[in-house]
């Protein structure tokens, strides 16, 4: 579906990604995880094609759409122009553009269709910009930073709607996240990115076990390792 | 009373042609963030361009939309240069919208020549209320109104007057839903530079327009469009109005040496005004 091999980006003489490889196969969640600065957004930023790799490759089957960090809405548009707006690639004229099958899936934005975007509250607009992607009707949906900035129990409103679409749609999910526990929840499979490189992979339970991760990631020590350094 | 009437309708077709010169400001700034600098030049271009093709015995309609059609080329000639290279500031894209208004002048001189060129669009007057009014005043408020409800609908109702809003509103976020923003910038300055030579093409018949003409044209223009903050039609067209009418007025009662002046004191009384309220909006979100 998506494979991602030695990749390299440089903004001038800084290296922000340094032979970075991940994959991710039809209809998978999986979890990119890591401090600010690791280069999780370069990286999707490169997916999505705004970013020019110095070296390496990226096959994609497929469409990729991207919910940025931050939301990134149209501010001064209606709800509904963003979403349509979200189809701009999409083939298919006026059809296509119809928000109505994004309603399907998250019927929140029907409600608040009219309204203009700069205007909602936070998790609105993160809705808004995960169903404006989704008018691209993407294989592969990447989502930066889906918990920033937003109250738990909306996080786990949007988590919920992340699940459904994989689940109904086989929409695979590559989620950058903060919140490693959050991401090691939501998704089987785990990337750690940290300062341009993959320093850790695999399956989100064993990386929850590891005593790294943990340390880094997960605030604290896990059951097996009672060592805390201060 | 008919002086009066006279003033007012010369004002209002006065406003209508500033309008027309800040609707072409309010579509670059819109999308793009750029104040264009050259917009004076491309109203210049159209009216020059207009009177030397009817006086090559072009019939009229055909000599105007001709003239439009090179406004627009020229317009999108000048977004090129302005915008063209990916990453280009808004503030240094102005200031070479600047120079290119600049270098206008010599080209200018070189295909139409120095002198002030005029001429008849739609002869004759209408008699209102006991006062003689020139028809082409009508014509200029009535192209006016129907330019600014075309961008309107252009912009509030099309797909592509939305995307070119979406290029202004979120740059990146544009990009990521595939929206080319530097092709939509050039498109904007295109329909910048028609609607700056429709304004050249429809003032000419009223007030002889040389290669220097711009200045005064663009400063009316944006001491209309900022009444906007140089983003809403709809409050462009009417801050031209206000500035039509009150020019006219002050021409007609007082004295014909101040129009400028009144421009200028509008446009400075507007900014310190909106940057005033901007800061008040700024102190209330953080």
């Amino acid at each position: 579906m998506l494979e991602v091999t030695d990749l390299v980006v440089r903004y001038g003489q800084a290296t922000a990604l340094d032979g970075v490889s991940l994959s991710l196969e039809p209809g998978e969640m999986v979890a990119l995880v890591g401090p600010n600065g690791a280069g999780k957004s370069t990286l999707v930023n490169t997916l999505s094609g705004i970013v020019r790799p110095a070296a390496g490759s990226v096959r994609l089957d497929g469409r990729l759409a991207q919910v940025p960090e931050g939301r990134q809405l149209f501010a001064e548009l209606s709800v509904a122009d963003n979403l349509r707006l979200g189809a701009w690639r999409a083939a298919g004229g006026r059809a296509r553009r119809d928000p109505a099958r994004v309603y399907e899936v998250l019927p929140v934005l029907r409600d608040i269709a009219g309204q203009r975007a700069g205007t909602l509250s936070g998790g609105q607009q993160q809705m808004v910009a995960v169903g404006r992607a989704l008018m691209a009707d993407p294989e592969v949906l990447a989502v930066d930073e889906l918990s920033l900035g937003l109250a738990p129990i909306v996080v786990a409103d949007l988590a919920r709607h992340l699940r459904e679409l994989n689940a109904e749609r086989g929409t695979a999910v590559l989620l950058i996240e903060q919140n490693a526990r959050l991401a090691f929840d939501l998704c089987a499979r785990a990337y750690v990115l940290e300062a341009g490189r993959v320093t850790a992979a695999g399956p989100s339970a064993e990386l929850a076990e590891s005593p790294e991760v943990a340390r880094a990631y997960l605030g604290g020590t896990t059951g097996t390792e009672g060592v805390r350094e201060r | 009373m008919s002086a009066f009437l006279t003033y007012l309708i010369t004002g209002l077709a006065l406003g209508c042609s500033f309008a027309l010169v800040a609707s072409g400001f309010v579509a670059i700034h819109r999308v793009t963030g750029v104040v264009n600098f050259a917009q004076g030049t491309f109203a210049v271009v159209g009216g020059l361009a207009a009177g030397s093709l009817l006086g090559r015995g072009l019939p009229h309609g055909i000599a105007e939309l001709l003239a439009i059609a090179l406004a627009g080329v020229v317009g999108l000639v000048v977004g090129i240069i302005a915008i063209g290279k990916r990453g280009t500031p808004p503030l240094a894209s102005l200031v070479i919208t600047l120079g290119l208004g600049i270098l206008a002048y010599a080209v200018e001189i070189i295909v139409f020549g120095d002198q002030p060129i005029s001429y008849q669009m739609v002869p004759g007057a209408v008699s209102v209320g006991g006062a003689q009014i020139l028809t082409q005043y009508f014509v200029v408020i009535v192209a006016a109104l129907v330019t600014f409800a075309a961008l309107g609908l252009f912009f509030g109702r099309t797909y592509l007057g939305k995307a070119l809003t979406a290029c202004a509103s979120n740059p990146y976020a544009a990009r990521l839903a595939g929206i080319n923003v530097l092709r939509m910038g050039l498109l904007a300055f295109a329909l910048g530079g028609l609607l700056g030579g429709l304004a050249g093409v429809l003032v000419t018949p009223l007030q002889p327009v040389a290669f220097d003409s711009d200045v005064t044209l663009a400063i009316n223009g944006f001491a209309a469009a900022i009444v906007g903050g140089l983003n809403r039609p709809g409050l462009a067209l009417a801050g031209g109005l206000v500035l039509g009418v009150a020019q006219s007025f002050v021409a007609g009662y007082l004295s014909g040496a101040y129009q400028t002046e009144i421009a200028l004191a509008l446009m400075l009384a507007i900014m310190i005004f909106q940057a005033g309220r901007r800061g008040a909006v700024v102190q209330e979100a953080t």
